[in-house]
């Protein structure tokens, strides 16, 4: 049984592509068939974060319009067994993106793969749409601040009236809270949101908290998903998130600062 | 509290985190009733004038329309100027007045 999942947020920045490469290769990882849709026609990103963009040849767009088959058009990742990646086109507009040709490429994955993860475009417009249009379960990644909260809660409404399960009447799309760039630090000050205020206004189901980390810049740096990074807590978290996502009890360990030693705690504010 | 914090000038501001709380609580409650409805504010006020137009006469331009959605009351203002007559219209209607008047 394959699952759609899309990944989502309104906002953009807040890192939509940072989750779909990590959360894709950990579920491949896990021995699932997993590919993963880049949807942001004209600003295609996803494939410069997996570290495939010397080797795309063809692009979503180009299998649509049928001038290559969707074999030609999947990148299949070197360092992870179990893992594709579909780029998006860099030259064509969001309208060469079509809901038939959406729906035919998604069709044809399903049959071959266990889950198909989309990297939606920010805003709310043709090409996000599309990219929860079929989707069997949203992860819907959010920053602790006002502006994103804000956007996922309108994601949240279009996911809920939009999606083809909406308008179809079927059970409705199965909704996961992915909060990134979490500082507990700031959190204890008193100068970011909290984790259980975000869940509370949102009201959907935690699925991780990503500490902000400096090893997600070095990581897209470098073209490597982040939780491959050895000794990432941004990537201990994701691992843990796909753990959790596939049905194990982790605990969320990052809610709180991490242990710091006596010199950070001397010249970081440990209060 | 560390020592670097000592010689922070604002060290004593005020945490900001639970006023991001209370306004995305607030503005999420109202965005959530009219999530799908479109914005209704401009054609409230284009029917709105016409009503009033058909009594008295209205410059268009001169009708503020404002909504303040707050945590207990919310409250739509409207704010219509009428214009003031010119000397020949307050001639014209004295002159009716007093015929009405007998």
């Amino acid at each position: 049984m394959s699952e759609v999942i899309v990944v989502t947020s309104g906002k953009g920045g807040v890192g939509k592509t940072t989750t779909s490469a990590a959360f894709a290769t950990g579920l491949a990882m896990r021995g699932y068939k997993t590919v993963v849709v880049d949807f942001d026609v004209g600003l295609r990103n996803l494939d410069l974060i997996m570290g495939c963009e010397r080797r795309v040849v063809f692009d979503i767009i180009n299998v649509i319009q049928g001038e290559a088959n969707l074999k030609q058009a999947l990148i299949k990742d070197k360092r992870v067994e179990n893992l594709w990646i579909l780029p998006a086109s860099q030259t064509r507009d969001k309208d060469a993106l079509t809901k038939e040709g959406v729906e035919a490429i998604l069709a044809e994955l399903r049959k071959t793969h266990d889950y198909i993860v989309c990297d939606s475009p920010a805003g709310i417009e043709r090409g996000a749409h599309l990219a929860l249009y079929f989707a069997d379960q949203a992860i819907v990644v959010t920053n602790p601040e006002v502006s994103s909260v804000r956007d996922s809660d309108r994601i949240l409404g279009v996911l809920a009236s939009r999606s083809q399960r909406a308008e179809e009447g079927r059970d409705p799309v199965k909704e996961h809270l992915m909060l990134t760039r979490y500082d507990a630090a700031r959190v204890e000050r008193g100068e970011m949101l909290k984790v259980d205020d975000v869940q509370d206004i949102l009201a959907i189901p935690l699925l991780g908290i990503i500490p902000e980390s400096q090893s997600v810049l070095n990581a897209s740096n470098q073209g490597v998903p982040v939780i491959l990074e050895d000794g990432s807590s941004a990537g201990r978290a994701y691992a843990d998130a796909v753990g959790r996502f596939v049905g194990e009890d982790i605990p969320h360990r990052f809610a709180v600062p991490e242990k710091k030693g006596l010199f950070s705690r001397l010249f970081r504010g440990a209060a | 509290m560390s020592l670097l914090d000592l010689f922070r000038a604002n060290k004593r501001a005020k945490p900001t985190a639970e006023a991001a709380r209370d306004r995305l609580q607030i503005v999420l409650a109202h965005e959530r009733i009219s999530r799908d409805g479109d914005d209704f504010l401009p054609r409230l006020q284009k029917e709105l004038m016409e009503v009033i137009a058909r009594y008295v006469a209205v410059d268009q331009k001169k009708a503020v329309v404002k909504l303040d959605r707050g945590d207990d009351v919310s409250t739509l203002e409207i704010e219509i100027e009428l214009p003031t007559p010119t000397a020949g219209e307050r001639r014209t209607e004295r002159v009716q007045q007093a015929a009405s008047n007998g």
